[in-house]
């Protein structure tokens, strides 16, 4: 060490007071800045806790806000009404023949029947407003009644009647509540209001579970209007899907897993794979419109396009999971069978195949799920028109669940509002299902190795 | 007899083909003492016979049912006036189609003139032929298929090989449609857009600030032409996703680290699934509930704002206009939407940097915040730009939610309380209906969905490469 050094580190040599003060203030500054460290840290896990609470208030709020607007729509306002089936007025006899039934005039009698009920209306303005309370079908289902059943004729029947969207929509959200003039929900004017208070009074209206939601296909009318043909469309929908996805998908997952030779062309296959997973559903539809349609000239708005576009649209999503299902069953296997003298085949069809099954099924499962609740594809080939009957065949015109809930929800009546949030309940009930059962499936029948 | 008849009588066909095969070979195998003389099983024999049954008679439907109408089509037009032959094509078709609906009772021969009758009767015998006779060749084929398998089965011919490589054949077929689908696509938007920009100059397009797709139907309109400029689209687009993705990667983000690095693993276990719920909802109902619930509440609350500020002569506030169907509550919801997404992909990338980094961390005496902060995520890094992008093209791509909620008007503006709308939207709008596949309008959606196409097949490619150009750091 050298002389000058020393000296230096001499003069700097620190008193043992001075150190105590060093290491004090040290401390000190370690403890706050352990402090502000320690805060950082419940900082950070707090905004953690914070995203996560925004999530699952954002999975609450979803739910709670469908559900609060759709579970009114599970019921429909009905209103007894006597009605007497004159003979002389219809103009027919309990003997009269389908014909003459459906030939005779129910418009009227309707109208007639319920102004025999009140009387002291008399204004024709006032007539149309009674008549307003009631669904416009009203007429059509007398006749179907007595189409159904002639003996009708002649005797008096108190009927339920469905009412019109307007009392329903004032029933179940405002009557009998005291509510401002803004939160009045209510297309009726006062006339109709006093008609339907008097109408409570009686005991004449009634809320019943409403079958009507799952029996009627489409309709202008929203208390006419139910998904049974979005249902049938949906299911004939996915039937195609599941019938074409399920075997391709499977196919090209054993061919990639168990027999591709690793050249250009499979690797060309599997790039294809990967990107179509994560090409817009949007432009499936395109496709669909450009190759099916104009191409191939083949029908609008069927199920049959429809399941071929959702077809290629969930291949991909079935491909991943069952190749991965595959590269789960151990080469072990594989070896055994091939020992024992099984050719490539029959090891895969044999072997592989049924240990990798459950994995196929539950991504098969979502994918289908997927595919149930796609709509900008559908829309693009024509399945959005309005459509009254439910379809019967894959080659009839329907529509589907997400696609009515688009149309439903683009419809300018309040009362559309909550049929929409009912149709969505449903969707999600059937969405709720498939996903329940794919994991149920993953934990029941996936073997770990 | 109609097509699903014909494909269920094919199908009961190929079984019984089965069985008889069966059969079969285990006759032929009597005389020489057992099946263990034959070739190969008599299950392979079975269903050879039952392929041989199958296969040539469903390719002779699928072909006559893509062919038929074409050819009829063709063979009509050969009966039509001469002057009809040098019609355009456009008129050409529209008059096809006035000659089927005659032929299959719908109008009259006398309002489409009478010139064309023999084209109509031409047109109805060539129909009744092909309904006819279709049925009849595919049951042929079906039975020549048949007996051709059956003379095959024999003690030396190992059946087993002939099945094996049609397995092989057909697995190959079917993972070639993911190529099929891709050229399908491309070549689909691919050509519809060179027919676009014939009429529309490709410049227009993309340079273009000003977007109406309306085209007038007298010439002499107010704003005729239609103006095809795909600026406010893609400024529209942007804005939503940007809006998305502010709500969606802070929020995927944190919830994948507290849950992979803090959250136990029971709370894991339920809160989790509890989020993926999100990415299991339909985008048709995120539409219906941004449009219905999100959007009106940030209106009325950015008229409440408004109000406040009139009140307190804060101006940027008075002149505070929420627009009905503003960009920001389509984003939001559409944030809301891929949370999930983003999360499990940060989940996953964050679960893949290895514990011995952390590990070291701690030695050095780091907090575990400190740790995720300058370990973890420097590592994860490629990784989570990955998953973003991959986000942000989804939320390019995405539809429904903009559909509803977004509104029509092409607004080149970035501020979110103004209407904007889509790339998507405009594709789901201008073919939505009825449409003949000639005008620019129609041509535009498909030259908007070849830009859609590019941008999200770039995005995930730039996407998968990072994520693989990280992963091997680590293998």
């Amino acid at each position: 060490m050298t002389d000058s050094s020393n000296t230096a580190s001499n003069d700097s040599m620190p008193t043992p007071v001075e150190v105590d003060q060093a290491r004090a203030e040290l401390a000190k500054r370690r403890a706050a800045s352990l402090k502000k460290r320690n805060a950082a840290e419940k900082r950070f896990q707090w905004a953690g806790r914070l995203s996560i609470a925004f999530g699952i208030a954002c999975v609450l709020f979803l739910f709670t806000d469908i559900f609060s607007k759709g579970i009114s729509a599970f019921t429909q306002t009905y209103i007894d009404v006597e009605i007497t089936f004159d003979a002389e007025q219809l103009g027919l006899t309990p003997q009269s023949t389908e014909k003459e039934i459906k030939a005779a005039s129910f418009g009227s009698f309707f109208k007639k029947s319920l102004r025999a009920q009140y009387p002291e209306i008399t204004e024709r303005k006032a007539k149309r407003q009674l008549y307003a309370l009631f669904t416009s079908d009203m007429p059509l289902i007398l006749r179907n009644m007595v189409v159904a059943d002639p003996s009708l004729i002649g005797t008096t029947q108190t009927i339920s009647m469905i009412a019109d969207d307007d009392f329903d929509t004032y029933y179940k959200h405002s009557y009998g509540k005291n509510l401002g003039p803004d939160e009045k929900i209510s297309r009726l004017n006062e006339m109709q209001e006093n008609l339907v208070h008097q109408l409570v009074r009686s005991g004449a209206v009634k809320k019943k579970f409403n079958s009507i939601l799952f029996t009627n296909s489409d309709s202008r009318e929203p208390e006419l209007a139910g998904i049974k043909g979005a249902i049938m469309g949906s299911i004939l929908t996915l039937f195609v899907t599941l019938i074409l996805s399920f075997p391709i998908a499977v196919a090209t997952a054993i061919y990639l897993e168990e027999f591709a030779p690793t050249n250009k062309i499979t690797d060309f296959i599997e790039v294809n794979i990967n990107n179509l997973a994560a090409v817009p559903s949007v432009i499936f539809g395109l496709l669909g419109l450009a190759v099916f349609i104009n191409f191939f000239g083949m029908p609008r708005s069927v199920p049959l396009i429809g399941g071929f576009v959702l077809t290629l649209m969930t291949l991909p999503t079935i491909i991943i999971s069952s190749r991965a299902a595959i590269k789960a069953v151990p080469p072990s296997i594989r070896e055994a069978a091939l020992g024992m003298g099984a050719s490539k085949v029959q090891t895969v069809v044999h072997h592989v195949l049924p240990l990798a099954m459950p994995g196929m099924l539950t991504g098969t499962i979502i994918g289908m799920a997927q595919a149930l609740g796609e709509t900008a594809p559908l829309l693009m080939i024509g399945m959005v028109a309005f459509i009254v009957d439910a379809p019967s065949g894959i080659t009839d015109p329907a529509t589907v669940l997400p696609v009515q809930i688009f149309l439903w929800s683009d419809s300018p009546e309040r009362a559309f509002v909550e049929k929409t949030s009912a149709a969505i309940m449903v969707l999600l009930t059937f969405l709720i299902c498939m996903n329940s059962l794919a994991v149920w499936l993953r934990k029941r029948l996936e073997r770990r190795w | 007899m109609n097509l699903s008849t014909l494909l269920l009588i094919t199908f009961v066909a190929s079984a019984g083909a089965y069985f008889i095969g069966y059969t079969r070979s285990q006759q032929i195998a009597k005389p020489i003492g057992g099946v263990r003389h034959l070739a190969t099983l008599p299950s392979y024999y079975a269903s050879m016979m039952s392929i041989w049954a199958l296969v040539p008679a469903l390719i002779a439907v699928v072909l006559w049912s893509v062919l038929d109408g074409s050819i009829i089509s063709s063979l009509v037009k050969g009966a039509l006036p001469t002057e009809a032959k040098q019609m355009s094509q456009e008129n050409l078709g529209l008059l096809m189609s006035q000659v089927e609906n005659v032929a299959i009772g719908i109008g009259s021969i006398e309002t489409l003139g009478i010139e064309y009758q023999p084209a109509v009767e031409r047109l109805k015998s060539l129909t009744l032929v092909s309904k006819q006779s279709m049925p009849v060749l595919v049951i042929v084929i079906l039975i020549i298929g048949m007996l051709l398998g059956f003379r095959a089965i024999s003690p030396h011919y190992n059946a087993r090989y002939a099945v094996e490589k049609i397995f092989n054949v057909t697995l190959f077929v079917c993972s070639s449609i993911a190529i099929f689908t891709t050229f399908g696509i491309v070549f689909s938007v691919l050509l519809e857009s060179l027919a676009f920009f014939q009429k529309v100059p490709f410049f227009d397009f993309v340079l273009g600030t000003h977007w109406s797709p309306q085209i007038a139907i007298r010439a002499d309109q107010a704003g005729a032409s239609g103006s095809f400029g795909v600026i406010p689209l893609i400024v529209g687009t942007l804005l939503i996703s940007f809006i998305a993705l502010l709500i969606a990667v802070p929020v995927g983000l944190m919830s994948a680290v507290y849950l992979s690095e803090y959250a136990s693993r029971r709370v894991r276990g339920i809160v989790k699934p509890a989020l993926e719920i999100l990415a299991g909802v339909p985008t048709v109902v995120y539409g219906f509930f941004a449009a219905l619930t999100v959007a009106p509440a940030i209106r009325r609350y950015g008229d409440a704002l408004r109000d406040w500020g009139a009140e307190r002569d804060i101006e940027f506030l008075a002149n505070l206009a929420v627009s009905s169907e503003s960009a920001l509550a389509a984003g939001l919801v559409m944030g809301v939407m891929i949370i999930p997404f983003v999360s499990s992909l940060s989940d996953d990338v964050i679960n893949a940097v290895p514990q011995s980094l952390r590990d070291g961390s701690y030695g050095l005496g780091a907090t575990q915040s400190e740790t995720i902060k300058k370990v973890v995520f420097p590592a994860a890094l490629p990784g989570i730009v990955g998953g973003v992008l991959l986000a942000a093209s989804r939320a390019i791509g995405e539809t429904m939610i903009v559909v509803m909620a977004a509104g029509l008007a092409a607004n080149l503006t970035v501020n979110p309380l103004e209407a904007v709308t889509t790339v998507t939207v405009q594709i789901v709008t201008l073919l939505v209906g009825d449409q003949e596949f000639d005008s620019a309008k129609t041509l535009a959606a498909f030259a908007l969905g070849l830009f859609l196409f590019v941008i999200t097949l770039a995005l995930n490619v730039v996407a998968l490469k990072v994520v693989k150009k990280y992963r091997e750091q680590y293998d």
